[in-house]
């Protein structure tokens, strides 16, 4: 981060008056600092304190930690919600990651066409994960949505089921409607990173009769590995932050028995439903899923660096 | 002979799955145009005729012309204050050498890994009492706030990229530091604010956990958060549902289809830090 900000040999920067410095410098500054960092720092400190409604009460340090993680239900439901964003996230790997990094081999050996298929497969992308939520439900609702209509048109009647009504299938159903809208952002990055292979690499494999397979495999896979690297970490980020897609396909609940349930749901819920203590547990809550969040994606960084190679 | 097979069945595999990116769009258009009753009867089909009946009652009965009024407006509004700010730090902290620059600029650079979604409690009360609840200036604010670490990053990663000489000499010439920023770097950022305006365009328009929160009359809903009410008033009526969901993806269609490369572009800016 420091390397953007240190200046680069070649030009002078230039010393300017300290008002355009500051007519220039202090919106961002202020706007981002108000209404993104202060909050931040606020939930600190609002979770080290009782509430009784929105009235401040005593100081009990981490003492709404404790409780958040000991009293019931919240005791229940937050290994709950964490081992669902865990499946989430193992299974967005599993088969976002998967068929983005397929895609992108097809279309790198595939060049024609390749910018329509791009575009075709990153457009959910950018549709709003509420609106992708619903448009799922309604393909998906029991009696008359188009995909078990459609399997009982093909004979399948006994695979016609309320898939988000089932709590065996509500989380694979939200995988794989997740990865769905998704599967555009890896295939992108996969496809930068094989256009930065050098080709040589390839030839002298084929050329010491390796298959296809193990080019692949023992070749170029290993280059690819800083390219896995971001994806693990924004795939790790994003299904530990997910909200709208769950409460578009669940409701703020988590859908059947609380199959879907996750931290998101669980702060909004702890927050905004919660009993008198609501502010003090929830920033409780709040921090924890931050250190969580952040504390894992640092790791995961520096884990996944070592293994990267340079051609 | 194997040659010809190859392609030839990866040619299958990518047009499948072009079909399962693009089939569930196709029907939820499809639906649009049909009747209700004819889709309850027969849920995947084709309309008999083309009518827009359905567009009429969503955007008119279910109001979804409020809240893409709504949405427009509190989308433009953060996303012009956004660039703009971040513009003229990004260009302040690239160009001009002061004490402290290498720590504000890190400072911005440090929400790209702040889930901000966290501090909603906060601003809830931070809101109230500065009465921005169930204000669109209180979203604005908000929205503009946190796109300024993304907006920030990529323009400063251009900034360093982009020679000086220009604005050396036009300094020579005697111009001032405004005029500087206004007549000669602006023009030359050109491109990297056309990836920032389109990607901070797309959160925006489609955030719903803001103004779940913070927003409680209905006239001043976003389309996210004007849908979750939608799908509670006309939930046997799915005819009218597809068409509401189609307007509110028509702005983005519309960026998606004049603006793929900024969006390419974005999506790698962002990736390969």
């Amino acid at each position: 981060m420091r390397r953007l900000a240190r200046r680069r040999g070649g030009y002078r920067a230039n010393r300017v008056a300290w008002r355009w410095i500051a007519a220039f410098c202090l919106p961002a500054l202020l706007l981002y600092g108000l209404f993104v960092v202060v909050p931040l720092v606020t939930a600190f400190y609002y979770g080290l304190f009782r509430w009784e409604g929105i009235r401040q009460g005593e100081f009990v340090g981490l003492g709404n930690y404790g409780e958040v993680l000991t009293r019931y239900p919240l005791s229940e439901e937050i290994p709950a919600a964490l081992w669902h964003n865990g499946l989430f996230f193992v299974g967005t790997m599993a088969i976002q990651n998967t068929v983005g990094l397929g895609l992108a081999v097809l279309l790198y050996r595939n060049p024609r066409g390749k910018r329509f298929f791009q575009t075709v497969f990153s457009l959910p992308y950018l549709i709003s994960p509420l609106i992708v939520g619903y448009i799922w439900s309604l393909l998906l609702s029991p009696s008359f949505g188009p995909v078990n209509f459609m399997l009982r048109t093909v004979g399948l009647d006994s695979w016609a089921r309320p898939w988000l009504g089932e709590p065996d299938t509500a989380l694979p159903v939200l995988i794989l409607v997740n990865a769905w809208q998704w599967v555009g952002g890896p295939m992108l990055i996969f496809l930068a990173a094989l256009g930065g292979i050098p080709r040589e690499l390839e030839e002298a494999a084929a050329m010491d009769g390796a298959s296809a397979f193990r080019t692949f495999w023992s070749v170029r896979f290993p280059l690819l590995m800083p390219a896995v690297g971001v994806i693990t970490v924004l795939t790790f980020i994003g299904c530990f932050n997910i909200f709208d897609l769950v409460y578009a396909l669940g409701g703020s609940d988590g859908g059947p028995g609380g199959a879907m349930d996750v931290l998101g749901l669980l702060y909004y819920r702890t927050a905004f439903e919660g009993g008198t203590n609501a502010i003090g547990e929830s920033s409780a809550l709040a921090i924890m899923i931050f250190a969580l969040v952040f504390g894992i994606s640092v790791v995961l960084e520096r884990v996944l660096r070592r293994r990267e190679v340079t051609p | 002979m194997k040659r010809l097979v190859v392609p030839l069945s990866a040619q299958v595999m990518l047009w499948t799955y072009a079909a399962i990116a693009f089939g569930p769009l196709v029907l939820v258009v499809i639906g649009s145009f049909r009747s209700n009753a004819d889709i309850l009867q027969q849920p995947v089909g084709l309309p008999d005729s083309v009518n827009l009946a359905n567009y009429l009652r969503a955007w008119e009965t279910a109001s979804v012309s409020t809240y893409f009024a709504n949405s427009i407006l509190v989308t433009v509004g953060a996303v012009a204050l956004c660039v703009a700010v971040s513009t003229m730090a990004a260009y302040a902290l690239s160009r001009w050498r002061f004490r402290g620059r290498a720590l504000l600029a890190a400072f911005f650079l440090s929400g790209l890994m702040i889930p901000a979604k966290l501090g909603l409690l906060p601003v809830f009360y931070m809101f109230q009492s500065m009465g921005l609840i169930d204000t669109r200036l209180g979203l604005i604010l908000l929205y503009a706030a946190s796109g300024v670490p993304f907006s920030f990053f990529v323009i400063m990663g251009f900034m360093r990229g982009l020679p000086t000489e220009l604005e050396e000499a036009a300094r020579l010439d005697g111009a001032g530091e405004g005029r500087l920023f206004v007549s000669v770097a602006l023009p030359l950022m050109r491109p990297a604010l056309a990836v920032v305006t389109v990607f901070q365009f797309a959160p925006t328009w489609n955030d719903f956990f803001y103004p779940l929160v913070l927003l409680r009359s209905d006239d001043k809903y976003t389309i996210p958060v004007g849908l979750t009410r939608f799908f509670g008033e006309f939930a046997t009526d799915r005819a009218t549902l597809f068409a509401g969901l189609v307007i509110a993806l028509v702005p983005l269609a519309l960026v998606f289809a004049f603006a793929t490369r900024q969006i390419i572009a974005g999506l790698t800016a962002g990736m390969s830090r």
